[in-house]
């Protein structure tokens, strides 16, 4: 299935914006972001776990057992600082 | 509150104080109480460098409705009239409004109450991001344990500033309610 891949703030600068990804049927936020530490490099580093990266499911904040459906909008992002 | 007035906004340009206000409580004459909260660009740090501009990042779409979910929550728990939210992004110097939050109700007790709710709340759940430029060069600010614990006493859990929030599922990462609710 095709999800739509967002980064944000410190995240985006250095793993880009955006990109579309493919995955398995019955993927979840979490293992969606082992997919990406498996690419290693600033990936591997930023999306560590152990590190405050927070993740948002189709705009809403999630945690990581949100499961994936085909065309699902996942975000990955620093701690909040607005106000 | 006027029905078509819009509760949420995301904008580039400054806002009036007095105009918002005015319009929040159009034609109501239930009002008895406008609270507001102004928060504006800082030009330093506790102790830190000078900061010379301040650049906001949100993310589009669901800012709005994070926010607009804040607002119902407001008016769940609190005997308000009305409640609005203008908040910039983009570039700005010091010294310039960043975020507005004003709330009306019938008497002052509700409206600070859940003027400063909002706050706590946008602080820790709304997706924004801050860059300051400093002589040192740019960086990112970091996220406050004590917005967290501001939240924390609406009986909501925020872990925003704690470390892999996506990462601890049940721990409260998202905002989850975790207690009854109602007011402090």
């Amino acid at each position: 299935m095709k999800i739509q891949l967002r980064f944000f703030a410190s995240l985006r600068e250095a793993l880009g914006a955006s990109e579309a990804i493919d995955l398995p049927e019955g993927s979840t936020v979490g293992t969606l972001r082992d997919s990406l530490l498996a690419r290693g490099g600033r990936h591997a580093e930023l999306l560590a776990r152990g590190r405050a990266v927070r993740c948002a499911l189709n705009q809403t904040l999630c945690d990581e057992s949100a499961a994936l459906t085909d065309g699902a909008e996942v975000a990955f992002f620093p701690p909040v600082t607005g106000g | 509150m006027t029905p078509a007035a819009p509760r949420v906004s995301i904008q580039t340009q400054d806002f009036d104080l007095s105009a918002e206000v005015q319009a929040l409580r159009a034609g109501d004459g239930g009002v008895g109480a406008v609270a507001t909260f102004t928060g504006t660009v800082r030009d330093r740090t506790g102790g830190g460098p000078a900061i010379s501009a301040m650049e906001l990042e949100h993310y589009p779409g669901m800012t709005e409705s994070a926010i607009e979910a804040m607002i119902d929550q407001a008016h769940a728990r609190f005997d308000i009239r009305g409640a609005r939210v203008v908040h910039r992004v983009g570039l700005l110097q010091p010294l310039e409004q960043i975020v507005l939050v004003a709330v009306t109700s019938a008497h002052r007790g509700q409206a600070f109450q859940a003027c400063e709710f909002l706050m706590d709340y946008l602080k820790t759940q709304a997706p924004f991001w801050k860059k300051e430029t400093t002589p040192e060069g740019a960086r990112w600010v970091d996220a406050r344990v004590a917005d967290d614990a501001a939240l924390a006493r609406w009986g909501i859990a925020a872990s925003n500033a704690a470390g892999d929030a996506a990462g601890s599922p049940g721990t409260g990462a998202g905002g989850h309610f975790s207690g009854a609710g109602g007011n402090p």
